[in-house]
Order: structure tokens, then sequence, then C-alpha cells
């Protein structure tokens, strides 16, 4: 379609509606046709003849060992983003009845902790060969953060745009970087509009606007990584959290993709979602059977995935439909005893979004809708230390005590005592 | 009623680069019909063959999503402003 293409992979767009083509640069939506979303197509066949098990093994500890999949034409902006570890979780597998659990741990992803880096270093690597010097994003906290901190290592000027009532935590983790920050007075979904009419008229990357089909496919990575950490086979089940259902839809292309070019055997994966109650679109039209998404105004602590108006829902719909799995959600409650169950069973300490996966994976175990002995995966896609107000009164606290063995062993008592109450509410 | 519209990127290429323009309507299916009236062709982008809105486009009245309104039987006041805004992804 673009002779400059030469050095890549990847062909241009296509809308994932009608098929219609387009040229690779800054769209995002049919715009000749129906308004559908844009996706990039790649030609499989030169990615076959260039990459192996081994090739990619060689490559980089980061997402860049897959960037023959990737939308990019030149060097990538390597800040050591994915790769993260993928743990066998023996003992929550334990606690909730399950054999053969793992955790895909984005929490600990470069440089912001979050998912998001893999997409934004895709974005702003794209921003950067498209021409672009300002980038731009709306986030519900953790694109920011990962824009912000890209941009900053890649010197390009950035504005970002987040919900004014975010954790402290996502508003730090995005001012360090010392962008532009505007805390727009209103949901995600209002800050999405609003940067789309900025998007109409000024000249600016934003990755999840006009840079959306070059940033959706940095999630791809974490479906690569899970197939290569398995020892290059696909799992059995995994659970995800939705937001604006892009990641659950790029792990299956992420799947299908090795599956395509021949580096791991096909076999059926059952694709379950995860949602917060006070933000479950995706989950109520996939209980009632709709295909199509009805929008809502979110109330919830899981901020993170707080889209009320999700432009993957219905292909999310789709996707856990086709493969036999479920979407489910959850209160804010079970949400803070899925961080906590997360934390105290594997040592990972996740954020909201991270809690309302373990309790919908919680949920799917009691509901006998995951065999235990499956290979299951759960992405944990960020951190607990962004969102700590979610959980501070959920936590206890710590022992007062004087510098002297006596308090010490006092407080000492009362702890062992404690515990053992607690033992027994467990039963 | 006079009321301002937000057009969107891809679609100024029918309102002669113009990101915002002015257009009389007292509910969001007439604003429709007089946009194919002032910019040929482009109703046909904005709605399917049923005359019902793309499902990948949001239209917004005054910042508010016409799914929580009255749909395409929104009604429409002096000065009010109409968005019209293609789905993006997010997070």
């Amino acid at each position: 379609m673009t002779a400059t293409l030469s050095r890549s992979t990847f062909i241009g767009l296509r809308c994932k509606e009608c098929g219609h083509p387009y040229e690779a640069g800054a769209r995002h939506v049919c715009e000749d046709v129906c308004f559908g979303p844009l996706e990039v197509v790649y030609d499989y066949d030169a990615i076959r003849n260039r990459v192996s098990r081994s090739t990619i093994e060689a490559g980089p500890a980061s997402i860049w060992r897959y960037r023959e999949f990737l939308p990019i034409e030149g060097d990538p902006i390597d800040v050591g983003t994915g790769f993260t570890p993928l743990l066998r979780a023996n003992r929550l597998a334990r606690r909730l009845g399950l054999k053969n659990l793992y955790i895909k741990n984005d929490g600990v992803n470069m440089p912001t902790l979050s998912f998001k880096d893999r997409v934004v270093s895709v974005a702003l690597t794209r921003a950067r060969e498209l021409g672009f010097t300002t980038v731009s994003c709306a986030s519900t906290g953790n694109l920011a953060n990962s824009t912000a901190a890209i941009a900053a290592h890649a010197g390009l000027e950035c504005c970002v745009f987040i919900p004014s009532d975010l954790e402290l935590g996502k508003v730090l983790g995005t001012l360090i970087y010392n962008p532009t920050l505007m805390a727009v007075k209103g949901n995600y979904d209002q800050v999405n509009r609003l940067c789309s009419e900025v998007a109409n008229t000024y000249g600016w990357g934003f990755v999840n606007i006009n840079l959306r089909p070059y940033y959706s496919e940095g999630s791809k990575t974490l479906g690569y990584e899970v197939i290569e950490q398995l020892g290059w086979r696909l799992p059995d089940h995994i659970v995800a959290p939705l937001a604006s259902g892009s990641l659950f839809t790029k792990i299956r292309k992420g799947f299908d993709e090795f599956i395509k070019v021949g580096l791991v055997d096909e076999k059926p994966v059952r694709f379950s979602g995860a949602q917060a109650e006070g933000c479950s679109p995706i989950a109520q039209a996939f209980a009632e059977g709709r295909d199509f998404i009805t929008p809502v105004k979110p109330n919830t602590i899981a901020k993170s995935i707080a889209i009320g108006n999700p432009a993957d829902g219905p292909y999310a719909i789709d996707i856990a439909k086709r493969t036999g799995g479920t979407i489910a959600a959850v209160s804010d409650a079970e949400i803070i005893e899925g961080i906590k169950l997360l934390a105290e069973t594997e040592g990972v300490f996740t954020e909201t979004a991270g809690g309302t996966t373990i309790a919908v994976l919680k949920k799917l175990v009691e509901q006998g809708k995951i065999d235990p002995s499956e290979t299951t995966v759960a992405y944990i896609t960020g951190n607990g230390l962004k969102t700590t107000e979610a959980i501070a009164s959920s936590i206890g606290e710590p022992f007062l005590i004087e510098a002297q063995l006596s308090s010490f062993n006092s407080a000492w008592e009362r702890a062992q005592s404690l515990h053992r109450a607690t033992w027994e509410t467990v039963g | 009623m006079a009321v301002q519209v937000l057009i969107p990127t891809p679609l100024q290429k029918f309102t002669n680069d113009e990101a915002s323009v002015n257009l009389e309507a007292t509910t969001v299916d007439e604003l429709l019909q007089a946009m194919e009236g002032r910019f040929p062709g482009i109703l046909s982008r904005l709605c399917d063959e049923s005359g019902k809105l793309r499902r990948f486009l949001n239209v917004y009245v005054n910042s508010e999503d016409i799914r929580f309104l009255d749909h395409q039987a929104t009604a429409l006041a002096d000065g009010d402003e109409v968005s019209i805004v293609p789905a993006v992804a997010g997070g």
C-alpha cells in the first residue's frame, strides 16, 4: 500500500468492520465508509520467513523481541517495557482449589508499573515516525503515567488528560515527568470526548485516539509472552480485566498470530473478562445476551477500568462467547478482598483492576466455570502502590511500640491473638 | 433552533475543514437531515441504511451521551452544542 514501509512487516491499516484499506497514517476510524475501528495489517508470510522461536529468544528482554509483529518502521523506543514475570501461583491456586494457575504480573512493567507501558512504547515509536512532536492521551491514570514517562525519555512534548478524581499516586506518577496535566471535571468518558474534540483541532498524536491502531497492537505482547513463558504453548483459560475491551481482544490477536505463523500449536483457549459492578457495561450486555453495549456512568473504586462507554466491548463479548469463556462483575468489597488475597498468597500487590481480576477468578472457580486442572493465566495489569487509597482502611495498621523489649513482647502477644482470631473467622 | 455541531476530523472533508458548524434543528434526527442538506454525502457516513447512527459513533448534546437521553429523538434547544465523536480505545 505504501512503498515507505519496506523495512517493516506491516502493510497498512484496514477497517475491522468493512475491510476498507487505508494508508498507515495517524487515523483510527473508517472515515470513507462505516466509521468502524481501523486495525493494522501485516504481511504474515514475511513474518513467518523472518521469525522463529530461536530468533525471538535471542532478542531483547522486552516487547521488542516481537518487533516483527508490531507496527513500526525504524528503531523502537525501548525503555525495557515488557517481558514481565509469569509466576506459577501455587499458594493462590491451593486457596482457590486450582492446580495450574499462573499470574502474568504487569504490575512490575517498565517504566511505570502497568501494562500501558506496552501500548505507549509502540504508540510513541509510531508517533515519532509520523512526525509528531507533541503527544497526548485521555487516561484513567495508568496511561497518563506511561505516556508522560516515555514521552520524557523520547524527548517529546506531552499534554495528558485525566478525570479530576483520580488517586493521588496516579496524579503524582504523571506530574513527576513534568508534562502538562489537565485534570478534567468529569468521568473518563467525558475526558475522552473532550480529547477527541482537542484532537480535531490540535495537531497532536493522541495515543488512544488518532494513534489507536498502533497503540492497541502493543497489548498483543501480553499474549506472546505468556505463550513463550509457558514453554511455547497456549494456556487453557485466561482471565483479564475489561475496561475498553481492547486488551482482551489483543491478547486473542496475539495468540492467533503465533498460531498463524507456526510458533505455537493451535488449541482452544477460553477467554474470561472481569469488570467492577460499579462499571460493568460489558458484563451486563454479556449476561443479557446482547451484542451491543448500553453505556453506564461509572461508580467504583476500580477507576483504572472505569470506562462506561467501552469501544471494544462488542468484540470482547464476541471473543468470550466464541471461546466458551464468560464475563463477570464483582463488587468493590470483593475487589479489595481480591487485592489482599493476591498479596497474601503470592506476594504481589496489585491495584484495583488486578483485584477485580482475582475476585472474578475466584467467582468463576466457585461457579465451576474453571476446571481445576486447566492451565489458567490471570493477567495482573497494574501496581497496588498507585491506588493505596482503595485499601487503606481494609488492611489493619502497624503496632506502635516503644523501643523496649517489654513493649515489643506485649504487642507481639496481641498480634498473635489477633492472628488466631482471624484464622478462627476464616475457619 | 440554532445549534452548534462539533465535527470530528474524519468528517471535516465534508465541511470544508470546518471543525464546527451552525445548523437549525429541533431534534438530533432533524439535525442529521440538516447536515445532509448542507453537506451532501455526510449522512451515509453517520448512519446505516436504516437511518440508525452507526454503532461506533457517539453523539453528545451539551456533553451528555444521547443514549442517556432520547437517542436520536433527543430534543435540541437554541444554543445547544452537539458533539460527534468516533469511539476510541482507552484506559
